[in-house]
């Protein structure tokens, strides 16, 4: 085991899934050279050389259209996204073809490949550099759409990705790249996409959160229990699409009573989607309707307002006191 | 030119002292910007990437607005009334494609305006700089596209970018125009960009100008360019830099004196930081902490569901005894 942050997390990822298979190729903006403007990239250019780490010219699109092509000739891209905000040129692609191609030719065809894309706030960047859009992703049918919250589920969750048959969003946390270090296990771990992880068990409440938000709702529920005796059970979503319904329901079923947290709007985000399949299939078993806390419906503000866009721990302890006095 | 230096230098500390966030420095970028926004009048329209400060500040946006920008405000980008801009536009290449409308539906008014934006070299791999290029051809729209050419994006060189030896030529698949200049020269771009102006304004369709420059300073001040370049080549182009280029001429040509350029830069440094004193009182003034900011202006009229939002927030923060500069005058 040894301690690490994201980044250097995912950066292993990519050196372990570089070094097991030569069909492993890393492309983006700066990837190369630079190692990445979040140097994630880190020490893969020196190792695999221009043939497997592709310091691309500057187009989105022309990214994730060649590593569609790529994909559909047998190698895996891991391209990259320099920032989420910017992953829009490409969406035409992904929505397009990476998230059709297997059905458009009934099987005989894949877009086995990884977009990764740092997403999220609090960084103090200008504008495009801060949104979380991964509803947009989790509304396009034939991608998957996972989001890790730690260094630990980074790298593995990182590597299922790349395994994985299909095209996958890889959506990365950047405040969390380097917000706190966890021990990383020394072999390589997979983790099933499509899994949600119970971090807490609590009576009282339901939180369900993934990626950056995820911290400040363990921390939250950290204060909940020492200062207000309330007990929350956390989920980790993990994967968004396909979404692990299953362990919601069986905590919901045992609290009742939920919030979703979230840094993305609210409208058609995805703790709408959470809330709905709570409702499909646990209503019966809630004392109170669930509570969101997510970003506005704005764009997230420049960074003099950030603080009041993310969901912080005061919102979490007021929606939770609210859910548990309904 | 000197103030937009001098404006620059002054951010860049500013940054580092965690007054401002992460910015594109401009140094090194003033005769490309100030050479050819000299060429268009107050009716035409300005267009900027995210690197034209000169331009902004010729075009008469004030620094204590442009120092909103990046101390965190959207006030910052609040075009200055009367004036025929659009805010710096930070998805790259996308721009080409409104100045290119704006200038279509100029052509559309019967208008003699034009338009002028810009870009950099990494830009020209974009799509929408093809397109924007393709549709201002087609149309004979008034625009003059401006490449500032400083031989990197980010990390990668002009050369990893494209195969073509200039991007002026690539004037040539459009059927327009492509001149290359020296981007370190501001006569030389001024003169490019009036006959380019003078074409557009005529009904001879757009241009593309390329300033052949050299980015003196990292990307941003999030960037490392030890990474990717040498000190020496850095060096080697700092000698060319534009404001030294200008001073030797204007003193050659005794239109400047050492004595002039003292006052100059006294002048400067006084209405630099005048506005820096500034920005602080406008925020608390114009109460622009205030989080309802950011609920007000995303439609014309806001709808019920933001209402409710807003009100959300304005309600937990009031509750929490949150820092909460509710606006007072309201």
């Amino acid at each position: 085991m040894s301690e690490m942050n994201m980044a250097k997390a995912i950066n292993l990822a990519l050196h372990e899934a570089m070094e097991k298979d030569e069909t492993v190729i890393v492309m983006g903006e700066d990837v190369g050279l630079d190692e990445g403007v979040f140097r994630i990239t880190e020490g893969l250019y020196a190792k695999f050389g221009e043939n497997r780490v592709l310091d691309t010219p500057l187009a989105e699109s022309a990214i994730m259209g060649t590593a569609i092509g790529m994909a559909l000739y047998g190698l895996k891209p891991v391209a990259e996204m320099q920032f989420s905000g910017f992953s829009y040129y490409a969406y035409h692609q992904m929505e397009g073809h990476a998230a059709r191609f297997r059905n458009r030719t009934r099987g005989k065809r894949s877009c086995p490949l990884v977009m990764r894309a740092p997403y999220g706030g609090g960084i103090r960047a200008i504008e495009h550099h801060s949104e979380s859009r991964e509803a947009i992703y989790a509304h396009t049918p034939g991608l998957k759409v996972v989001i890790p919250s730690s260094p630990r589920n980074a790298r593995a969750l990182l590597h299922s990705s790349i395994n994985d048959p299909d095209a996958v969003v890889f959506y990365e946390p950047k405040a969390s790249y380097r917000l706190f270090k966890e021990e990383v296990p020394d072999t390589m771990e997979t983790f099933p996409i499509g899994k949600a992880q119970v971090l807490k068990t609590g009576s009282d409440i339901t939180l369900i959160s993934y990626g950056a938000s995820l911290k400040i709702t363990l921390d939250a529920c950290e204060i909940l229990e020492e200062d207000h005796n309330i007990h929350c059970t956390v989920v980790d979503l993990l994967t968004i699409v396909p979404m692990d319904t299953q362990t919601i329901i069986e905590s919901v079923v045992k609290t009742g009573k939920a919030v979703v947290i979230h840094e993305g709007p609210r409208t058609c985000g995805i703790g709408a989607e959470v809330v709905a399949r709570i409702n499909e299939e646990a209503l019966l078993y809630l004392d109170a309707p669930v509570k969101r806390v997510t970003g506005f419906d704005t764009p997230i503000p420049f960074f003099s307002k950030e603080k009041f866009y993310l969901p912080d721990t005061g919102r979490i302890i007021s929606a939770v006191k609210e859910t548990l006095a309904f | 030119m000197l103030l937009a230096r001098r404006l620059d230098e002054r951010y860049l500390a500013m940054q580092r002292q965690g007054r401002i966030g992460t910015f594109p420095q401009a140094s090194g970028h003033e005769a490309i910007s100030m050479g050819s926004v000299m060429a268009i009048n107050k009716s035409d329209y300005h267009v900027p990437a995210y690197r034209e400060l000169v331009g902004f500040l010729y075009r008469g946006w004030s620094i204590e607005t442009l120092l909103l920008y990046w101390m965190g405000y959207e006030e910052g980008a609040q075009v200055p009334d009367g004036i025929n801009d659009l805010p710096s536009c930070v998805p790259v290449a996308s721009q080409l494609l409104h100045a290119t409308g704006i200038a279509m539906a100029m052509k559309l008014k019967r208008e003699k305006n034009v338009v002028l934006t810009y870009i950099g070299d990494g830009a020209t791999s974009e799509g929408d700089f093809h397109e924007a290029l393709n549709f201002a051809s087609v149309f004979s729209a008034p625009v003059i596209f401006i490449c500032l050419n400083n031989q990197y994006a980010i990390s990668v060189p002009v050369a990893k970018q494209m195969k073509s030896q200039t991007v002026a030529q690539k004037a040539i698949a459009y059927g327009i125009p492509g001149i290359r200049v020296d981007g370190n020269d501001v006569l030389a771009v001024y003169k490019a960009t009036c006959e380019a102006v003078e074409r557009a304004r005529n009904g001879l369709g757009p241009s593309l100008i390329e300033g052949l420059t050299y980015r003196i300073t990292p990307h941003t001040t999030a960037d490392d360019p030890k990474k990717y370049r040498s000190i020496e080549e850095s060096n080697e182009w700092l000698k060319r830099e534009p404001l030294i280029r200008l001073e030797k001429y204007l003193m050659d040509k005794k239109i400047l004196t050492k004595v002039k350029k003292q006052e100059m830069e006294e002048l400067i440094e006084k209405k630099i930081k005048d506005a820096i004193d500034q920005a602080p009182k406008i925020i608390q003034e114009r109460d622009l902490d205030n989080p309802e900011l950011m609920f007000n202006y995303l439609y014309d009229e806001v709808p019920s569901h933001l209402v409710k939002q807003k009100e959300e927030l304005l309600g937990y923060l009031k509750q929490n005894n949150k820092e909460l500069k509710l606006a007072h005058n309201h």
